[in-house]
């Protein structure tokens, strides 16, 4: 049972209530800097290192934290948290740090990561509360990287750089251009949506034939 | 989550407490990678520089300081910077000059090799810029262009023309569906060109390369 409860925090943020197809949260990043794939990848894991250390300390300090300040230490953490990472990518990987810019400093305020400690973290204990966070920022990863490579493919003809196309493949420029995220993001809601609705018509149907049959 | 009603005072030692632990957390983590952020910084000068000095081997800092160029390691603020190019010998080959200026979405800042002697543009290397990705960013992804840069002459200036149009030593061929992002390279150079002409000391006596700082290539 137990493990099934962690088991349930980390699934939900992937799939039934990923934050950003499902919640529709944090697109300021989601829209600004998928252009190619690895920048995606570098934003998710960004994103996911704040949001899985800020979980951990607010969940280990949730009784030490008194509720009418929790907002400010909860920043508190979480700007650390992404000025640590920031001078992290700045040292290790110059080139993508350029590219995602201002990006980086206002992970702060994706309010994905302060919505998760207000109304997970700060509630539960730490194992879930991890877990919960590396579900949901598994999940935005995933988002992320799946925007990214879809408007690297088609803007760029190309994945992490590599060209995919011979020659002649005319790239979609829009694609890469803040457009495409726009365009992207809309198809792969529609898609959500979409799976969402024939889901719930199948259980639908499947409830009509058990109540009919039995 | 505390039921009845906290002190102020333990409200501001929560916050006083994590913001001291946030500060030397933050402290820790500056000191830590700010070695290798200055020597990732100087690396990518060092590399633009030997790119847009064919043939340099190594390179000093040379600062403008009370009317004249001087070899120095560093630079009180706004002073004008360029960077000598040598060869092996320590025979001295071109400047490579920064500038900067509006592109066609943000400022372009770009390296220039320049050889007084000849008075000619020996490379360009585009350090850092926002144009458009497809279009504007061919200003250094079309390796023509780019090309196009080597031992372009820059007297009275240099001059961006249409496409298959260039009959002069001094023009280039503007990038189609990227005119305004080309010219802006061609303004930015003409411009720190002519900043640096007087400032620049008459061609034959150009600092010597010290020979204690700055080249161990």
């Amino acid at each position: 049972m137990k493990k099934n409860d962690s088991y349930e925090a980390f699934i939900k943020g992937i799939w039934r209530d990923n934050p950003v197809f499902v919640q529709v949260l944090g697109m300021c990043p989601m829209l600004a800097v998928t252009n190619s794939a690895i920048n995606a990848i570098a934003m998710g894991g960004a994103t996911f290192f704040v949001l899985v250390g800020s979980s951990f300390l607010v969940s280990s300090f949730r009784n030490l934290i008194p509720k009418q300040v929790r907002i400010s230490c909860f920043i508190i953490i979480i700007a650390t948290f992404v000025t640590v990472a920031d001078y992290t990518l700045l040292a290790l990987v110059p080139k993508v740090h350029k590219e995602l810019g201002a990006f980086i400093p206002l992970i702060v305020a994706n309010c994905m990561i302060l919505g998760r400690q207000e109304a997970f973290s700060s509630r539960y204990p730490v194992r879930l509360a991890v877990m919960d966070a590396m579900g949901m920022a598994g999940g935005f990863l995933l988002a992320l990287f799946s925007l990214g490579a879809i408007r690297e493919i088609l803007g760029d003809g190309a994945l992490f750089g590599i060209k995919l196309f011979g020659e002649n493949f005319e790239p979609w420029i829009i694609m890469i251009l803040p457009p495409g995220g726009f365009l992207t993001l809309g198809v792969i809601l529609l898609f959500f949506n979409w799976f969402k609705f024939k889901k719930d018509e199948f259980l639908a149907e499947v409830a009509e034939a058990e109540r009919s049959g039995s | 989550m505390n039921t009845k009603t906290p002190s102020s005072m333990r409200l501001v030692l929560t916050l006083a407490i994590a913001g001291l632990v946030s500060g030397v957390a933050i402290i820790g983590i500056y000191e830590s990678t700010l070695p290798t952020i200055t020597a990732n910084k100087a690396r990518e000068l060092r590399e633009a520089v030997f790119k847009v000095l064919p043939g340099v081997s190594q390179m000093q800092q040379l600062v403008y300081r009370d009317g004249e160029l001087v070899a120095s390691e560093d630079t009180v603020k706004d002073e004008p910077v360029v960077y000598g190019g040598y060869d092996e010998q320590g025979d001295f080959l071109g400047y490579a000059i920064p500038g900067a200026g509006p592109g066609f979405q943000d400022t372009i800042g770009l390296l220039f090799g320049f050889t007084p002697e000849r008075r000619l543009v020996l490379g360009m290397e585009v350090l850092e810029s926002r144009e458009t990705p497809g279009l504007g960013d061919k200003i250094y992804k079309d390796a023509d262009f780019v090309q196009a840069f080597n031992e372009l002459s820059i007297d009275p200036e240099i001059v961006a023309v249409k496409k298959g149009t260039t009959n002069q030593p001094n023009e280039i061929d503007a990038i189609t569906g990227a005119t305004i992002s080309s010219k802006a390279v061609v303004r930015i150079i003409n411009e720190a060109h002519s900043d640096w002409l007087q400032r620049l000391p008459a061609p034959g006596s150009e600092p010597q390369l010290r020979r204690d700082a700055g080249d161990e290539t």
